[in-house]
């Protein structure tokens, strides 16, 4: 599903080079729930724009379900964030003028995807549980319901990859619950989870953990996720 | 992302700014409705322009001596010289060498005052002949014209222009008096029908005509058999240039002048008159809208600072679209309907209150010459203030498009 080879990325600061990520290669399986995590600093947002195609490596290749991303277009990489991967952000990023539902319909409009596309929406809307806030504005919901309008915006397009940024970093520990809650059944049901965080009990949630410094990968360890470690 | 999607965006955005929105499309209403009202200010005076000149006799031409030449060729005053007779005058209106011309009038004249009991009026005085109704386009209300007869018989009979009516006999009947013109005595044979041009510095109202043989003899005294100006009424406008050829042939055979570069007269054709003057008002017209477009510009440019505004403010949601998709062209295609729909609503304004104001502006500042509102100007106004819009738009729209969406996404 998704291959990093020898994947570097090296940051300008004037004259000065700031290597964030050195020569990392990873391989993720579809289906997988992967957590990557690490200190700030250690090169996990960079990983993490860099897997979403939101920017590009200095050298290494990069390849997203099938897709050999390391060298597209703007316009190109425009596609596939919008076909292959769902975002969710921590700080929810939704379109603060538009009700929940055109919030979650928004990427098949850029799709061109306008066959049943309200319908759609409604029911991504249902299966993320807030069906009755459909015409509210982000504004008047709160932190939980805005991340499950996201969630359901991410999984609108059916991407490869659902890429969740500290998803839970602005929500109270019940609605953080929720979400991951929210995101282990859809692992269940066979989407493929990379999820960014430096909290340990949120990583719990993964089956497979990940960690960074430096730029590199210090650790790599699968473990086994029960539900019951949540209750 | 379909256009109509676009709307919904852009109608969106503007709501959501009301206040903003709405000043920034006042500066495109202003410019939009300026250009539209100063160039039918420009119309309507070409058009008042026009009428006044075609008021003076359709199809004519008039024919001036030239200026008189001194010893040693030393050119004098315009008008000046004595060369076009009574006979010129039946040459010309001689059908079988001038076909397209319908009849010749002589004219010569001055001021003139005139009395009647002890009231006193200085009028306008033309000496002519019997055809001067139906070239000067002149209808007589009450009386009659005079006739061939008494311009053979230099009889003392005038006819006076509804202005010297009024102001000479307050009412009464003038027909069969006998007022002084310069002391003498002539009867009053009819009175004109107004012509309606009675404002600017050629009042055709006011005005007394006298046979030119009775002017010559008791009126122009010392002048001689004077004829300051020939009016030929050609068969129709279009034929005016041909009649000009003939009338040019007809004095220059008379004349006895080979060359024409030295006729001893000159003729300027009503169609003439009317196209320098429509070319003075066209330039007033084309001044008047370039002077109005420099607001449409000013609004432009309020256009292009509110929309740098607005897509610094959306930074964030820049990037947000950007990251679930949005390739460049649906970036740069909302901010440009955006900024065209802002600049087009503005503009449509604009041609409303223009044809309101246009209205209005007449009933208050009565010197205004009628405003005409052309379609061809409503279409292009519209069509320059979306044309704005998307000029105007393009820079703040391309930046938006530009930006790299991690920085967007980080913008706060």
């Amino acid at each position: 599903m998704i291959t990093l080879e020898g994947v570097t990325k090296i940051y300008h600061a004037g004259e000065v080079e700031v290597p964030a990520l050195k020569g990392l290669s990873l391989h993720i399986p579809e289906g997988e729930f992967i957590a990557i995590m690490g200190p700030s600093g250690s090169g996990k947002s960079t990983l993490m724009n860099l897997i979403g195609c939101l920017d590009q490596a200095t050298s290494g290749r990069y390849i997203l379900d099938g897709y050999d991303v390391s060298d597209l277009t703007d316009d190109q990489l425009a596609w596939i964030r919008n076909r292959k991967i769902g975002f969710v952000f921590q700080s929810f990023n939704l379109i603060p003028r538009a009700s929940a539902v055109h919030n979650v319909e928004m990427p098949l409009i850029y799709a061109g995807d306008n066959e049943q596309r309200r319908e759609r929406a409604m029911a991504a809307l249902e299966a993320v549980g807030i069906l009755d806030r459909a015409s509210h504005l982000p504004n008047e919901l709160s932190g939980g319901q805005q991340q499950r309008v996201a969630v359901a915006r991410a999984l609108i397009t059916d991407p490869a990859i659902l890429l969740a940024d500290e998803p839970t970093g602005n929500l109270d520990s019940e609605s953080s619950l929720e979400i991951m809650k929210l995101l282990r059944d859809l692992n269940q049901q066979g989407r493929t989870i990379v999820l960014i965080t430096h909290e340990a009990d949120i990583a719990a949630f993964a089956s497979r953990v990940v960690r960074l410094r430096d730029g590199v990968i210090v650790s790599d360890q699968r473990q086994s996720v029960t539900s019951e470690m949540v209750q | 992302m379909s256009i109509l999607e676009g709307l919904r965006l852009a109608v969106n955005g503007l709501l959501s700014n009301r206040l903003r929105s709405a000043l920034t499309m006042l500066g495109i209403l202003i410019g939009v409705s300026a250009v539209i009202l100063l160039v039918g200010v420009g119309n309507g005076a070409t058009v008042a322009v026009q009428q006044q000149i075609q008021s003076l006799g359709s199809n004519l031409l008039t024919v001036f001596p030239s200026n008189a030449r001194g010893a040693g060729g030393v050119q004098q005053g315009f008008g000046t010289g004595s060369t076009l007779t009574l006979d010129d005058v039946k040459a010309i209106a001689n059908r079988q060498t001038s076909p397209d011309v319908v009849t010749a009038i002589p004219s010569a004249g001055g001021r003139a005052q005139l009395t009647y009991g002890n009231q006193n009026w200085n009028s306008s005085l033309t000496g002519t002949t019997q055809d001067f109704p139906s070239v000067r386009n002149y209808q007589v209300a009450s009386g009659v014209f005079f006739t061939s007869g008494d311009v053979d018989a230099s009889s003392k009979v005038a006819v006076i222009g509804p202005t010297v009516a009024t102001n000479l006999f307050a009412g009464a009947d003038p027909i069969g008096q006998v007022m002084k013109i310069n002391r003498q005595n002539f009867r009053i044979v009819g009175v004109f029908a107004p012509k309606g041009s009675s404002g600017g510095f050629n009042n055709q109202d006011d005005v007394v005509v006298v046979p030119i043989t009775s002017a010559w003899s008791y009126l122009l005294g010392g002048r001689g058999k004077n004829i300051q100006q020939i009016y030929v009424e050609a068969t129709s406008a279009e034929a005016t240039a041909a009649a000009n050829t003939e009338v040019t042939q007809v004095l220059l055979d008379r004349h006895h002048i080979s060359d024409p570069t030295l006729a001893d007269f000159q003729i300027l054709s009503q169609q003439d008159v009317l196209n320098s003057a429509s070319q003075s008002t066209g330039v007033l017209t084309l001044m008047l809208g370039a002077i109005a477009g420099i607001s449409l510009v000013v609004g432009g440019i309020g256009i292009m600072n509110i929309m740098l505004v607005t897509v610094t403010e959306r930074t964030r949601e820049i990037g947000i679209r950007k990251a679930i998709g949005a390739r460049r062209q649906d970036i740069l295609l909302q901010f440009l309907i955006e900024s065209m729909f802002l600049s087009g609503l503005g503009g449509a304004l604009g041609i409303l209150i223009s044809f309101g104001l246009a209205r209005v502006l007449p009933l208050l500042v009565s010197t205004l010459p009628t405003p005409i509102i052309s379609t061809p100007s409503v279409f292009m106004a519209f069509g320059i203030s979306v044309g704005i819009g998307l000029f105007f738009g393009l820079y703040p729209a391309n930046r938006a498009a530009r930006l790299r969406p991690i920085e967007a996404l980080r913008y706060e």
